[in-house]
C-alpha cells in the first residue's frame, strides 16, 4: 500500500512538472496568436480598448475561472486538471467524459488507478476533439465563398442574439426566481434609455451584480 | 470587408494556429501516453487501459461535432482559423462570443458586426479574447499542487447535504448577463430613430429551439441533445436571419 502511494506521489509530480511547463508554454503561444497576426498584417491592437475590454470580460470570466478551478479540479485529478483547463468544455464534455471513464474501470478516488484513468479519458477527449475540428475545418475551407456571401450577412450578424436567445432561454428556466427582476429592469432600461442599448458590456455589471445579489438573498432564505 | 476576410482567413494565420494546435495535441499525447505506461507499471490491466480510450473516443465524438457547428457560427466574423484555435483550446462557445462582442464595444464598434470589423479591431479583440480565459490556466499553472494537496489530505467535513453558494453563483452570473443582452434587444426593437427588431426576432426563435430541445432533454429524456441543444438552436435562428433580412 505505501509503495502505491509513493508511486502515486511521484507520478502526480511528474505530472505537475510537465502540466506547469506546458501550461506556461501555451499562455505564451496564445499571447503570441493575436501579436503574430499583428505583425503579420502591420497593425497593432488598441492597448486602451485592450484594457477597457479586459476589465470588463475579466469582473465576469475570472470569478468564474477561480470558481470552476475549486470546484472542478478535485474531480479530475491533476493531469485531468492540466488537461482540461488547457483545452477548455471542461463542464459540458471533461468532467462527464472522466467520470463515465471512472465508471467504466470501476477505480475508487484517491488511488492511482483513479488519477491515471482521469488523465488517459480527458487526454484521450482532447485528441478526438481535435482531430473532428480538424477535419471540419478542412471540409471548411472550400465553403469560405458561401459563408462570405452578402445574403449570409445578417447570419453571422445576428450570431450573439441567437447565442443569448438559446442560453437565456436555458438560465432563466433553470433560474426564473433570479431571471425575473434583471430582466425586466434591464429591458425598462433599454426601453427608457435608447442609448443604453449599444452599452450591454456596461449592462453586464449591474445586472450580473443585480442576480448575484437576488442569488445569494434566495439562497440565504432556502428558496433556490 | 473582403480584405479583413482575406487576412483572417490567410494561410498564415491558418499556419500559426495549426502550430498551436499541434502543441497542445503532443502534449495531451505525453500525457496519455505517460499515464497508460504509469497504468502498466502498477499492475492495471491493458483491455481496461484499451476500453478507457475507446469509451473516451466515442463518449467525446458526437460533443466535438456539436463544436465543431460553433466553429462555423463564429468563423464567419472572425474567420475560420482564429475560431479554430478557441474552441480548440481552453474557451467555449458562450465564452468567446461574449468576450468577443464586448471587446468589440470597447473599441468603439456596435457589436461583433462583420461591416465595422478591420485586422487593427481584429487584433484587439482576439487579445481580449485570449486575456479574459486565461484564468483557469493561470491557477492551474501556481496553485493546482498546493489546492489538490490540501483537498486531498483534509478530512471532509460533516457537511448538511447543501451545496454552497458557489453551485449558484455562476447560474446567477450567467442570468445576469443574458438579461443584459435580451434587455438591450427589447430596447432595440421599439419603434424610433436607428431601430432593429431583427436581433429581438433571432433570439426569440433561437429561444423557441432550446425550449424544443429543452422540452426533449428534460421531459423525455433524451439528455444526448444536450450536446447539441446550443449550437443547433443558434444555427437555427442564424438561417432564420437570412430569410428575416430578405423579408424586412
Amino acid at each position: 500500500m505505501e509503495e502505491k502511494e509513493k508511486f502515486l506521489k511521484e507520478y502526480n509530480n511528474s505530472l505537475h512538472r510537465i502540466g506547469r511547463i506546458t501550461g506556461v508554454a501555451i499562455v505564451v503561444l496564445l499571447l503570441a496568436v493575436p501579436f503574430l497576426f499583428g505583425i503579420v498584417n502591420h497593425v497593432s491592437p488598441d492597448w486602451g480598448g485592450v484594457l477597457s475590454g479586459f476589465l470588463k470580460v475579466g469582473i465576469i470570466y475570472v470569478p468564474v475561472s477561480i470558481v470552476e478551478f475549486l470546484v472542478y479540479a478535485p474531480m479530475l485529478g491533476v493531469g485531468g486538471s492540466y488537461l482540461s483547463f488547457i483545452t477548455g468544455n471542461v463542464t459540458n464534455m471533461k468532467i462527464p467524459c472522466a467520470m463515465n471513464a471512472r465508471d467504466i474501470a470501476e477505480t475508487k478516488p484517491g488511488t492511482p488507478e483513479h488519477e491515471i484513468i482521469s488523465t488517459i479519458s480527458v487526454a484521450t477527449s482532447a485528441i478526438v476533439t481535435t482531430l473532428v475540428i480538424v477535419e471540419g475545418v478542412i471540409l471548411l475551407v472550400p465553403l469560405q465563398p458561401v459563408l462570405q456571401n452578402e445574403v449570409l450577412l445578417p447570419a453571422f450578424d445576428n450570431v450573439v442574439p441567437a447565442l443569448f436567445g438559446a442560453l437565456g432561454l436555458k438560465y432563466f428556466l433553470k433560474s426564473p426566481k433570479i431571471a425575473v427582476i434583471p430582466l425586466f429592469l434591464m429591458s425598462l432600461l433599454c426601453v427608457c434609455v435608447p442609448e443604453a442599448i449599444n452599452q450591454t458590456s456596461i449592462l453586464l455589471l449591474p445586472s450580473g451584480g443585480l442576480a448575484l445579489l437576488i442569488g445569494y438573498y434566495l439562497f440565504k432564505k432556502d428558496k433556490l | 470587408m473582403n480584405d479583413y476576410f482575406k487576412s483572417v482567413n490567410s494561410g498564415v494565420f491558418y499556419l500559426i494556429v495549426a502550430c498551436v494546435v499541434l502543441f497542445i495535441t503532443i502534449m495531451c499525447l505525453v500525457f496519455l501516453i505517460k499515464s497508460y505506461r504509469a497504468g502498466i507499471k502498477i499492475g492495471m490491466d491493458k483491455k481496461i487501459l484499451r476500453k478507457t480510450i475507446t469509451a473516451s473516443a466515442t463518449f467525446t465524438l458526437l460533443p466535438s461535432i456539436s463544436i465543431l457547428l460553433g466553429v462555423i457560427a463564429l468563423s464567419g466574423t472572425l474567420g475560420v482559423p482564429f475560431s479554430w484555435l478557441r474552441l480548440s483550446v481552453v474557451g467555449a462557445l458562450q465564452y468567446e462570443l461574449n468576450a468577443a462582442e464586448i471587446a468589440a464595444q470597447s473599441i468603439g464598434l456596435s457589436g461583433l458586426k462583420l461591416g465595422e470589423l478591420s485586422t487593427g479591431s481584429f487584433v484587439t479583440i482576439a487579445l481580449v479574447m485570449t486575456l479574459g480565459i486565461l484564468g483557469g490556466i493561470i491557477c492551474c499553472i501556481f496553485f493546482l499542487k498546493k489546492y489538490l494537496n490540501k483537498v486531498q489530505t483534509t478530512p471532509k467535513k460533516e457537511s448538511d447535504g447543501k451545496p454552497g453558494f458557489g453551485a449558484h453563483a455562476t447560474t446567477a452570473m450567467f442570468v445576469g448577463l443574458c438579461a443584459a443582452y435580451i434587455g438591450s434587444y427589447i430596447g432595440k426593437a421599439i419603434p424610433r430613430d436607428g431601430a432593429d427588431v431583427m436581433p429581438l426576432l433571432v433570439a426569440i426563435i433561437a429561444a423557441i429551439c432550446m425550449a424544443v430541445f429543452e422540452f426533449f432533454i428534460q421531459k423525455k429524456g433524451k439528455t444526448i441533445l444536450e450536446n447539441f441543444s446550443l449550437a443547433v438552436s443558434m444555427l437555427i435562428a442564424m438561417v432564420a436571419a437570412v430569410g428575416i433580412g430578405m423579408i424586412i
